[in-house]
């Protein structure tokens, strides 16, 4: 609309016209305008949940496509198509069908790969996702049930995903599935009628793919789709976090309105998301059943391996010694799949899914947290998580050790024995490392507040003495490396009264300190202003002159440390981004 | 000299300095590196088993006795046919460079007169399997649905599914079939080198390792859906959708988030 408004264009006023029309009958522009001036703070890590969004409807775009041709049935059926390896060989219906929309339906392929494409994004955007809201302290009270309703997002796209991959009906998928069978029958008592129950019957049966099919149609995505909505009515009930910098603050959100920044960020950035998708389904072969074959119980060939999210499953498999099978008057208890397939995955998830109660519990703070974390000022939750990430990494990586052993020519024997040890020791090294590295970001960050930037120049006086002038951190600056709380390891009353009387719940209360204690001994408290007023005031040496402009900063000097006057001020939305 | 100095300490210098000395790595590599060996050119002579000897006993009896029968560090030839020496001096693993878990293939040492000529000495040592004729390994001839169905019951356990290959124990491994001659595919099939297991005419027929053939040859590393990232899986797809993908997308994430709003 290039006119003036007083002569408005016939779209235009054909535009204003479907909106009168909208708003009469359903008052939806309220709704909008709310909406619209709604404010989002901006950071690009605040984009990658919407990663997640958009390769989901990537997904349910392509997999509405390809429920057109698929053909979820265990029949037998015979296939003469134009791929000559499989020319005559039997087959399930879902199979061939499989291999006609990839070679004979317009688009087929492309379409097929696009979608598992899009599912491996959007598992690992989950993720990724995931951990921007774990190490910037998200989670925190008023959003930990948010928390949860993401978690089971990543368990409902891990369902999805699986039940998909299975539903071609090839070799690769069925040694997934006859693994899931194994893992289902090494559930003590239950396990051979659980079995019977999922298959309809003996391994591999014939109702398996129709239920799949099902689950993975209908159900799964169901629920995504209500969750999804959930989750993002949170985050507008709970307004975005934000960054911590000057001027925010736990009661206002700093950014820009929906419209028209973000209609045009997050519209934009759908169509980047599924551009690259289509990129990759269009240019990298994926899941190409047809070298696989059809389902068959007896090959498995070499490089069996699931899907990426589901790899540290296979790992955890490899990793674990066939020996721990025991049998206990008759019966076999398989702990060689119990404990890799059922007691890792559970400890990891359940670590993930409770840590931010179990870190409310030992903050013991109740109050809401709309700043984000910088992640080096909660070394405790930092180290934590980046050693549960390692757990996974080596789980993947043991999950891939015949490519490892291929690809760099070393023996698979000793790179599983290298995996059984690091599995143990690799998290706690990475905790120690990266806890380690977060007081000393911090310890960095008082030096700077106290202390200021060097200039690397250096003034020698009539005595001969020299010194290094020091630049003090602008307000900005500071503001950032001192404005979170400093928080300490819980105080709890103590076990006796003053009457020598034994006080109830005190073991409770010592556990929980303990556990406080286990995250908050080790800290670095921020500078407080005290600390920076002694700073700047126990100096000998008053040289060189103050700039006036910036008072507080530049009075006196301390310690050989001599400050002087930030010359170049930038505008403070160009820092801390 | 100041400004020389100054010019020292920019940040982009290790890195300038890294790509220089990678260069020059790379760049006498290519000068220095030893020439494949030349292909010598075919002649059609008959096999002489007396010449085969001759080189038998300049190259191969050190490990292989001089008569053949085996040392301590090579097993006896006796009996092993024209199949086995075909493949494993047609392929470069023999003579052996090294030992260790497996002896890899590598640029073959001796023309096709030299392979032949040893190959008709060690037939002449004992009965075994004879080199194939070009009829039984015409991949043209054969089934490749039979193929398939052939080659994931009996080599896709170590192979990989197509072929790509895939790890043994302590280091060993399968190798990818895809740059393997037709004739080398038969005799590996036939003689079963190293870690292989033999596949004898009773255990798969010669149409039946025809139709092997012709499966690798027709589908090994064929890629309708685009690049076949190695034709190794899910991990390297999972890897593949981290690295473009995700890449990709953080990058364009990063983008927007810089965009002034």
């Amino acid at each position: 609309m290039t006119t003036t408004t007083s002569t408005p264009t016939r779209t235009a006023r054909a535009a204003a016209g479907t909106a009168d029309y909208l708003d009469q009958r359903t008052g939806i522009g309220v709704a909008v305008k709310t909406f619209a001036r709604k404010i989002f703070p901006d950071h690009w890590s605040f984009l990658l949940g919407e990663i997640a969004l958009y390769s989901f409807i990537t997904i349910l775009i392509s997999g509405v496509f390809l429920t057109m041709f698929f053909v979820p049935s265990m029949n037998e059926t015979v296939y003469n198509g134009p791929w000559p390896t499989m020319q005559g060989v039997e087959m399930s219906e879902a199979f061939a069908s499989t291999l006609r929309l990839s070679f004979e339906v317009r688009g087929g392929l492309l379409m097929r790969q696009i979608h598992h494409w899009a599912a491996l994004i959007f598992m690992a955007a989950i993720v990724t996702h995931m951990m921007r809201i774990f190490f910037t302290g998200a989670f925190r009270k008023p959003r930990e049930l948010n928390w949860v309703v993401g978690f089971t997002l990543l368990i409902l796209g891990l369902a999805a995903g699986f039940s998909g991959y299975s539903l071609p009906d090839d070799v690769l998928s069925g040694n997934g599935l006859r693994i899931t069978d194994g893992v289902v029958r090494a559930i003590p008592i239950i396990g051979s009628y659980m079995s019977y129950f999922i298959f309809g019957g003996e391994f591999p049966g014939q109702d398996l793919i129709p239920r799949l099919f099902t689950v993975h149609v209908l159900l799964v995505p169901g629920l995504i789709l209500a969750l999804i909505g959930l989750h993002l009515f949170f985050v507008v009930l709970h307004k975005h976090t934000q960054f911590p910098g000057s001027g925010r603050t736990n009661s206002n959100v700093v950014g820009y309105p929906v419209f028209p920044v973000y209609t045009a960020k997050a519209g934009g950035y759908f169509f980047i998301v599924f551009g690259v998708i289509a990129l990759m389904g269009a240019t990298m072969s994926i899941n190409p059943v047809w070298n696989y074959g059809p389902f068959d119980p007896s090959p498995v060939s070499a490089g069996a391996q699931p899907d990426w999210y589901m790899l540290f499953l296979e790992g955890s498999l490899r990793l674990m010694p066939g020996a721990a099978e025991i049998v206990i008057a008759g019966f076999t208890i398989p702990l060689n799949v119990i404990i890799p397939a059922m007691i890792v995955p559970g400890v990891l998830f359940t670590l993930l899914a409770a840590y931010p109660f179990v870190e409310a519990l030992a903050t013991g703070d109740k109050r809401e947290h709309h700043i984000l974390d910088r992640p080096r000022n909660r070394p405790f939750r930092t180290a934590f998580g980046v050693s549960l990430l390692v757990a996974f990494f080596i789980l993947v990586l043991a999950g891939s050790n015949d490519l490892i052993a291929t690809h760099f020519h070393l023996s698979i024997n000793d790179i599983t024995w290298t995996f059984r040890v690091l599995l143990f020791l690799g998290p706690w090294f990475a905790f120690y490392i990266t806890k380690r590295i977060c007081l000393g970001l911090q310890r960095k960050d008082r030096e700077l507040v106290l202390h200021g930037h060097e200039t690397g120049r250096i003034v020698r006086f009539a005595s001969g003495e020299y010194i290094e002038v020091h630049k003090p951190l602008d307000a900005h600056e500071r503001w950032l490396r001192v404005q979170h709380d400093a928080i300490r390891p819980l105080e709890i009353e103590p076990a006796e009264d003053s009457r020598g009387v034994r006080r109830k719940g005190y073991r409770a209360d010592r556990i929980r300190q303990r556990l406080s204690e286990m995250f908050y001994e080790d800290r670095i408290d921020p500078v407080t202003p005290a600390e920076l007023a002694a700073a700047h005031s126990h100096g000998e040496h008053d040289v060189l002159e103050p700039a006036g402009a910036h008072g507080e900063l530049t009075g006196a000097v301390g310690g050989g440390q001599h400050f002087v006057a930030p010359t170049d001020e930038t505008h403070p939305e160009k820092r801390n981004r | 000299m100041k400004a020389l100095a100054a010019r020292r300490h920019d940040r982009r210098a290790p890195v300038v300095l890294l790509l220089l000395a990678l260069l020059l790595t790379g760049g006498l590599y290519a000068v220095l590196a030893p020439a494949s060996a030349d292909a010598a050119p075919k002649t059609a002579s008959t096999d002489d088993i007396a010449a085969g000897e001759k080189l038998f006993q300049a190259n191969c009896a050190t490990c292989h006795g001089p008569s053949a029968a085996g040392t301590a560090s090579g097993p006896s030839l006796i009996g092993v046919g024209a199949a086995a020496v075909d493949f494993q001096v047609g392929t470069g693993r023999m003579p052996a460079q090294m030992s260790g878990p497996q002896i890899e293939a590598k640029p073959v040492q001796f023309d096709d007169e030299q392979i032949s000529q040893l190959a008709a000495y060690v037939a002449s040592l004992g009965v075994g399997p004879a080199i194939p004729t070009d009829e039984q390994v015409d991949p043209a001839l054969g089934d490749p649905a039979n193929g398939m169905a052939l080659f994931r019951t009996n080599c896709a356990m170590c192979h990989n599914a197509v072929g790509a290959g895939g790890a043994l124990s302590q280091g060993k491994f399968a190798p990818k079939l895809w740059e393997t001659s037709p004739r080398h595919l038969y005799e590996a099939m036939l003689t079963g080198p190293q870690s292989m297991p033999v596949f004898n005419d009773a255990n798969i027929t010669p149409e039946g390792k025809r139709d092997i053939i012709a499966f690798i040859d027709q589908q090994g590393d064929t890629a309708p859906g685009g690049m076949t990232l190695g034709a190794l899986g899910p991990v390297s797809e999972g890897l593949w959708a981290w690295v473009v993908g995700i890449g990709l997308l953080i990058g364009a994430a990063v983008w927007i988030g810089a965009k002034s709003s």
